[in-house]
């Protein structure tokens, strides 16, 4: 496995926190193959954008590196060793253009037949070092809560029929206040509780009154950023040459500004001041496939990487009604807030929705403690899942949310 | 191995995020027959035949349940078509691939059951159902329909416009049997399908090929554009929403509508308006086709249940149920049209499948992305003459063995493809 060279100063294009984190361990990065380093230097590279959990994984992961010794990093990187790159590949700019790189080594590992020997070298080194670092648990036992049915008055659609046999079916519980009671709820939590980045409320629709030290991010609030992506879109494909593959690249690399993230709806600055949440906003939208036009897709694909990257212990995802379907360019443009509404197409997208929300959080550390809720908004129907509760088991117990959620605990 | 919580998991993302532009055509690898598997998830994870395997299994009993089919075997005599007696130069065969790809738990499992009614209830059980086709090349629409067409894994970019590199069926078919150009027809769903009939092979290509309709482009053609009535039918491309190949030749595309489908403009347009999805159009302009032309070799390419790429399962949903209806009644047009009806195969198949739920580097029905085994292994049902009724075979295929296959019953020589004449058809 030759060693590549690596200077400090050829990280001088990378964010101030990713330099330093990188040229603090130039010496374990020199030994990996190149099979493999442009992807670890992808996330190294935004790390100064990314959220508390997924940089102290990327610290340990460095740190372990730094660790062992070139016989053990040997053993560790065997099969990326034997993955055989282009000359091509191997003059790319991969030091700062990572992203880019990975693109195109996935492309080649295709036409190459590697694709299954990079998936099996990726799936050993992962299992090596979760049991080097093995991840940290939460401070407390995470709770996902996820409000479907938005506008929906009644249904013949059978609910949660995934999530059931995991939990217990409740079929009369007190809808009044419901929300807000949740939302309290979930309040009350980021208070005990305050950890950055921690806890979160996704809206597809309009966000309700919320506790602020909530991480929210809403549909109705990206309005003007999704209006300016559909202007950038249709702008870029109209320009001769413009295929999918170079849009995709163009795509990838927008800052929040490109959007006017920094902007209200009202046209006034933001105040956030987020720049790791504006980030992930703006990749929510340009790299989330639908989550431009159906608000669904945005709530479901928000929690997903909400919980993939930010390990949030408590999550509150609300669905609301999306648009009727239309072609695409007529969605795009008709981003004004005036859109035919689907409400119950809407329900079937967030039930199955609220079943990937529970899946996704029990991809996470500490899963057997996890607790999840889906509610029918305005109705007596929820599924409680939950150490406490009992599998593929219905109740006739009334009580309101809060109640619920104390039978949870 | 396949959660979120750390353990470098951006490496397996990272390439499952990248999209398949892309293919590999592996070396043929040996075949089992079906069986029950009693390996672990994770085993079932890290062993991608043996959860093709099961999966194969697991449809075969869903479909014995509920259909009523009974289990077949590589002994079932082969050469049926010949033994039926219709002369070679009436067979026909019609192939019409499956929306763009559905899972098993939207379609034969048994909560997916409701989903299609006319596939379980009438077409399985006239059918021979192959529960384990493997696509071992590229999950992108274009160049994997291509594969099928050619049975070669093709490596062409998926949204380049660009020919098949081997022989396509309608290529062997044309040359062999030295048929004229209307006896071989595609009718494709989108606009970057528009050079699928036939390849840049150097020994075919060029005038060998099949005739390609776009009912899209037709419409566009017919109505200067689209208009608000149409818009719903003219969607392009589910993979890249945004990004619709123009094409030129709206002359051409209303002379084809005029002189060869018989359908004057106004009537096009005035039927089109009835119409919910692109694929019904599609149909529409089949069942034209098949009235005026009566191609021998046929070809339908539905797409609409790719809307799932959007992410709203209630539109993938609905893709499902209507792909099933209409695959009924194109069965039923097939079986009315005297130049059809009792000497026509017909072979329905989805291109590949979708990712699973259990696979972290996916988002489950949305994407075809991760390349995992339960995208990769697909079902085939055949029917019509030729065919034995209600039979299932859970032996691996692989989809490159669609075009040997057509060929056996029509009498031309796949001789470039990579597939097998499957035994129970051939």
């Amino acid at each position: 496995m030759p060693l590549i060279e690596l200077k400090p100063e050829q990280f001088s294009g990378y964010p101030p926190e990713a330099r330093k984190l990188v040229t603090n361990d130039l010496a374990a990065l020199q030994r990996l193959p190149l099979s493999f380093l442009p992807s670890l230097l992808r996330e190294v590279i935004d790390y100064d954008f990314k959220f508390p959990a997924e940089r102290k994984a990327l610290e340990r992961e460095l740190s372990n590196l730094g660790s062992l010794s070139a016989e053990q990093t040997k053993n560790w990187f065997r099969g990326f060793a034997q993955i055989r790159l282009s000359p091509q590949l191997e003059q790319f700019d991969w030091i700062n253009a990572p992203a880019q790189f990975v693109e195109q080594l996935s492309a080649y590992l295709w036409t190459t037949h590697q694709l299954d020997a990079f998936r099996v070298a990726a799936l050993a080194y992962a299992e090596r070092l979760r049991a080097a670092v093995p991840p940290e648990l939460p401070p407390i036992p995470r709770l996902g809560i996820t409000v479907v049915g938005q506008g929906v008055a009644t249904t013949e659609e059978p609910l949660f029929r995934k999530l059931r046999p995991h939990g217990v079916y409740f079929r009369r519980v007190q809808p009044e206040n419901g929300l807000k009671l949740l939302l309290d709820a979930v309040g009350a939590r980021a208070k005990a509780h305050p950890v950055a980045h921690g806890h979160w409320y996704i809206d597809g629709g309009q966000e309700t009154a919320h506790d602020p030290a909530l991480t929210c991010i809403s549909y109705h609030a990206l309005e003007p950023a999704r209006a300016a992506l559909s202007n950038k879109i249709r702008v870029e494909l109209e320009r001769p040459g413009m295929g999918p593959e170079t849009l995709r690249t163009l795509l990838a690399q927008m800052h929040p500004a490109d959007l006017g993230l920094d902007q209200r709806l009202d046209g006034s600055a933001a105040k956030s001041g987020d720049a790791v949440l504006d980030r992930f906003q703006i990749k929510l939208l340009t790299e989330g496939s639908g989550t431009q036009v159906f608000s669904t897709t945005f709530a479901q694909w928000a929690a997903r990487e909400a919980l993939r990257r930010a390990q949030p212990l408590t999550l509150l995802v609300r669905f609301a009604p999306r648009q009727r379907q239309k072609p695409m360019n007529e969605m795009l443009s008709g981003i004004d807030g005036r859109a035919e509404l689907d409400p119950m197409g809407a329900l079937i997208d967030a039930d199955i929705g609220a079943y990937y929300n529970w899946l996704n959080q029990q991809r996470l550390p500490g899963a057997e403690q996890s607790s999840f809720l889906v509610w029918f908004e305005k109705h007596g129907d929820a599924v409680a899942i939950g150490p406490s509760m009992p599998r593929g088991t219905e109740s006739t117990m009334a009580g309101d949310l809060q109640t619920l959620l104390s039978w949870m605990a | 191995m396949l959660d979120f919580g750390g353990g470098a998991a951006y490496l397996t993302l990272s390439i499952a995020f990248t999209m398949t532009y892309h293919s590999s055509s592996r070396s043929k690898t040996e075949r089992n027959s079906g069986g029950l598997s009693s390996l672990s998830l994770d085993d079932l994870r890290s062993n991608p035949r043996e959860l093709a395997r099961q999966v194969a299994f697991t449809r075969r009993e869903f479909l014995r349940s509920a259909a009523g089919v009974t289990l077949g075997s590589t002994l079932l005599s082969s050469g049926l078509l010949a033994r039926t007696g219709i002369p070679q130069k009436k067979r026909k065969v019609v192939v019409i691939t499956f929306g763009g790809g559905a899972r098993d738990q939207e379609t034969f499992a048994p909560e997916g059951q409701e989903n299609i009614p006319h596939l379980m209830r009438e077409l399985i059980p006239q059918s021979t159902f192959f529960t384990q086709v493997v696509n071992r090349g590229i999950l992108g629409h274009y160049v994997a329909t291509a594969s099928l067409a050619t049975g070669v894994y093709e490596t062409i970019n998926n949204f380049a416009s660009l020919p098949p590199e081997h022989p396509t069926a309608f290529e062997y078919f044309r040359k062999d049997l030295k048929r004229p150009s209307s006896d071989a027809w595609v009718v494709a769903p989108s606009n970057g399908f528009n050079r699928i009939g036939e390849s840049s092979h150097r020994s075919y290509g060029p005038g060998l090929g099949a005739r390609v309709i776009l009912p899209k482009h037709l419409l566009t053609a017919a109505t200067l554009g689209g208009g608000a009535d149409y818009e719903h039918l003219l969607r392009d491309n589910y993979e890249t929403p945004f990004y619709t190949p123009e094409l030129g030749g709206g002359e051409f595309a209303l002379q084809q509508l005029e002189m060869l489908l018989k359908l004057s403009v106004d009537d096009f347009k005035k039927h089109a308006r009835t119409l919910s999805s692109p694929d019904e159009l599609s149909v529409y302009i089949t069942r034209q086709l098949m009235r005026q032309l009566a191609p021998s070799l046929l070809w339908i390419t539905m797409h609409d249940i790719d809307i799932a790429h959007a992410g709203a399962y209630s539109l993938y949903i609905e893709g499902i149920r209507r792909t099933d209806r209409l695959c009924a009644e194109l069965w039923k047009t097939i079986q009315a049209e005297p130049e059809y009806a009792g000497n026509t195969t017909v072979f329905i198949l989805p291109d590949f499948g979708r990712d699973s739920d259990d696979d972290s580097g996916g988002n489950g029905f949305q994407h075809h992305r991760t390349g995992d085994a339960l995208s990769r292994t697909t079902w085939m049902m055949a029917m019509g003459a030729g065919v034995r009724e209600g039979v299932v075979i859970d032996r691996a295929l692989e989809s490159t063995d669609l075009v040997p296959s057509i060929g056996s019953m029509l009498g031309f020589s796949a001789a470039l493809a990579q597939g097998k004449a499957i035994a129970e058809l051939a």
